[in-house]
């Protein structure tokens, strides 16, 4: 499939993507670092280039609420947001997954207030990991444009029907130009196709009741039913991501494996500090330090027994969560791998790492893998560690 | 436009009995006679409330057109997106069933409207959508245990304001959401109670046929926030009408006016009595407070008077 290679900053790249998936509706409210997002898809609505009718909301309650009118009424439907935006619709981010509604989300990650902060962490979007919507994670423009194409088509499935947030790396990933392939429209729109919703509220010869009162003797089915539908996600997700690679030649899948197939030791992590640590990976490979990259791409569904599998047998193993858990036993993806790996016998421990968009460096890369190489050696180290914060 | 008794119980009833609302709760009615001008052409949004309860739990609705429920607070919101959604979906041909025109309800009670959710609907109606937001108003947040809101009246006892050997009730006069609605400058805004069945059903009809958004704010007495006989909530929606606790106005592209002017509106105390959320104020030591809401009332009507008179040239 021919190509065209751009240069875009990762915000314009998922405002391209969205627009070829040629969406009913759009529902946003501004947010540093997503507004250049929505700036760039209301330009193409501007000129024609989109038929997308937006919903310029007073608030992100709003625009996911509108975005949940609008799916339920059976519209191909998008929202973009940060932070705050995603704090404050945090009720109704339950109620679109809930509603089995298949609406896609530009999640550009930016730390939580307070204090305020506008650049990169994964605060965010870990606080609602529990809502009900699959986290797809990027490195890089084309990452985040690869996501925001096949978002569609996983959350569309009809094995999965849910929410997809395709989370990208606030300023980092969102303000960087960077090269990427795109494809080109009818490309795009072959591979995502149109949707076609199940119910409709629209339909006044099939009139349909959404989101009714659900009490103790049904609810719980209901949630059963849900969770069931993360059980499939996983085979959809892959499957879409394989005709994908066909089309592109790009291969996707729960994860990265970044010089895995022989590493006594893996860092494991998301988004954008892949980049920094591919490159002291390499630095340490030269050197005949095996050590190796999993960076995740699936945060939800966590992909726990696909976890288990390739960190098992490793020598030592670290995870660097973007965001903290207060009072708890490390950062999400930390608790969640060590979990993953239980009854195996090898050593896992975490790092916090470049909150509220504290850089993430090649010195810190090169701590971790020091620690890694203390640990394999049979050294001891905290389970959870800090990076590049002055104590 | 005339609305007639006979063509009206001739149309469909499209809220099944069966549901679950308390004896001589008026705000069913409400949503009935709505319905029954609206007709099968229409979604309907509820806000978390007694209405929404009432009409819905799983696997049961009593909806016979298509109805949504998502939030409290997002009722507006969220009707604005089906709106969205039907405009879009005509525009590119893809309704299920063409339709060149439908009708979009939102509702919600006096918590979900004049507080929680008034971000949403004020952000609804200045964008425009084809759609009609009613507020039923009991005057407090009956579902959760009959907690004040801002549009309980001065005095009553709520569980959250209640009457005790120091207070008396709320301390604050009820805010006025109609005229906050009238200075977004929408095509359509209107005050009716379920009693006044032809103004209801006429203020419907004309809400829908406007061109962009419009709201009626409708008074429904509440058996139980209320505290009185189950057999006289819609005497008690009459007699708000009649003593201008709750005129019965409209507002048409910003002119006013008042469809029914009591000749002798009498004290509003009388229907005060009739209810026990008002009881403690007969009590020795409150005149002022009867007092109070007199004035409030008096001066209310006032404004009215010259809103209309103001908005007529
Ligand atoms: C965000 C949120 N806050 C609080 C509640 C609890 N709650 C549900 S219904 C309700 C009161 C509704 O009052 P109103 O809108 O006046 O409607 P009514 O119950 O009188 O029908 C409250 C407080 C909720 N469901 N959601």
């Amino acid at each position: 499939m021919e190509q065209k290679l751009v240069a875009l900053s990762g915000n314009e790249a998922v405002a391209y993507a969205f627009k070829q998936a040629r969406p009913h509706v759009a529902a946003a409210f501004p947010i540093t670092p997503q507004t250049e997002m929505m700036h760039k898809y209301a330009e193409f609505v501007a000129n024609g280039e989109s038929t997308t009718e937006m919903i310029l909301v007073e608030s992100e309650h709003s625009a996911m609420s509108a975005a949940i009118g609008s799916a339920a009424a059976g519209a191909r439907t998008f929202t973009a947001t940060s932070s705050a935006g995603f704090a404050l619709m945090w009720e109704v981010v339950y109620i679109a997954a809930s509603l089995r509604l298949p609406i896609c989300m530009a999640m550009v990650n930016r730390a939580l207030s307070g204090n305020i902060n506008i650049h990169c962490d994964h605060s965010d979007s870990m606080g609602g990991r529990d809502a009900g919507w699959l986290h797809l994670f990027s490195e890089n423009a084309q990452e985040s444009y690869d996501n925001s194409i096949m978002a569609w088509r996983i959350a569309e499935h009809m094995d999965v029907r849910l929410p997809v947030m395709v989370n990208y790396d606030g300023f980092i990933i969102s303000h960087t130009a960077d090269a990427l392939y795109m494809l080109p429209d009818d490309a795009a729109w072959k591979f995502i196709g149109k949707y076609n919703a199940a119910y409709t509220l629209l339909n006044p010869e099939k009139p349909i009741t959404v989101g009714p009162l659900d009490l103790t003797d049904y609810y719980f089915e209901h949630k059963t039913s849900q969770m069931a539908a993360y059980e499939k996600a996983p085979a959809i997700i892959q499957q879409v991501s394989d005709e994908f690679a066909d089309l592109t030649g790009r291969r996707y899948g729960f994860a990265e494996e970044y010089k895995l197939d022989d590493a006594e030791m893996v860092m494991v992590l998301l988004g954008s500090s892949a980049g920094t640590c591919k490159d002291v990976i390499d630095e340490y490979r030269e050197k005949g330090v095996k050590v190796g990259l999993l960076k995740l791409r699936t945060f939800r569904p966590f992909p726990a027994a696909y976890l288990a599998k390739v960190l098992g047998g490793r020598k030592a193993v670290c995870v660097l969560d973007r965001s903290a858990s207060f009072g708890g036993q490390g950062g999400p993806l930390f608790t969640e791998t060590r979990s993953a790996m239980y009854g195996q016998q090898v050593p896992v421990h975490g790092y916090i790492y470049g909150l509220g968009g504290r850089d993430f460096d090649l010195r810190q890369a090169a701590t971790v893998i020091e620690n890694l190489k203390k640990v394999a050696a049979g050294g001891e180290i905290a389970d959870i560690n800090l990076l590049g914060v002055r104590l | 436009m005339a609305v007639n008794l006979k063509q009206l119980t001739q149309n469909e009833d499209l809220l099944a009995g069966g549901h679950r609302a308390c004896a001589g709760c008026t705000g069913a009615n409400i949503l009935r006679q709505i319905m029954l001008t609206a007709g099968k052409d229409t979604v309907m949004g509820g806000a978390t409330g007694c209405m929404e309860v009432i009409t819905t739990i799983f696997p049961y609705t009593a909806w016979k057109t298509s109805f949504i429920h998502s939030a409290f607070e997002n009722c507006a919101a969220t009707i604005s997106g089906v709106e969205t959604a039907f405009r879009s979906l005509k525009k590119h041909g893809e309704l299920p069933v063409q339709r060149e025109k439908m009708n979009f309800i939102a509702f919600g009670g006096d918590g979900g409207t004049y507080d929680i959710g008034l971000q949403s609907l004020s952000g609804a109606m200045e964008r425009g959508h084809n759609m009609l937001y009613v507020c039923y108003d009991n005057e407090a947040y009956m579902n959760t245990g009959i907690q004040r809101s801002s549009a309980t009246p001065l005095g009553a006892h709520t569980s959250t304001a209640p009457a005790g050997s120091v207070k008396q009730g709320k301390e604050q006069n009820r805010k006025d959401l109609t005229k906050i609605l009238v200075a977004h400058n929408i095509p359509y805004v209107a005050q009716t109670t379920p009693y006044h069945w032809k103004d209801l059903a006429t203020k419907v009809e004309k809400a829908l046929a406007a061109d962009g958004p419009a709201f009626l704010n409708i008074l429904m007495p509440c058996t139980v926030g209320w505290h009185f006989d189950p057999a006289i909530g819609m005497e008690l929606a009459k007699e708000a009408a009649d003593n201008n606790f709750w005129p019965l106005f409209e507002v048409e592209n910003g002119v006013y006016t008042i469809n029914h002017k009591p000749k002798d509106p009498g004290p509003v105390a009388e229907w005060m009595k009739k209810q026990g959320r008002f009881k403690h104020l007969f009590k020795p030591g409150n005149e002022h407070l009867l007092e109070a809401s007199q004035a409030y009332v008096d001066s209310e009507w006032k404004k009215l008077l010259k809103l209309e008179a103001m908005t007529a040239e």
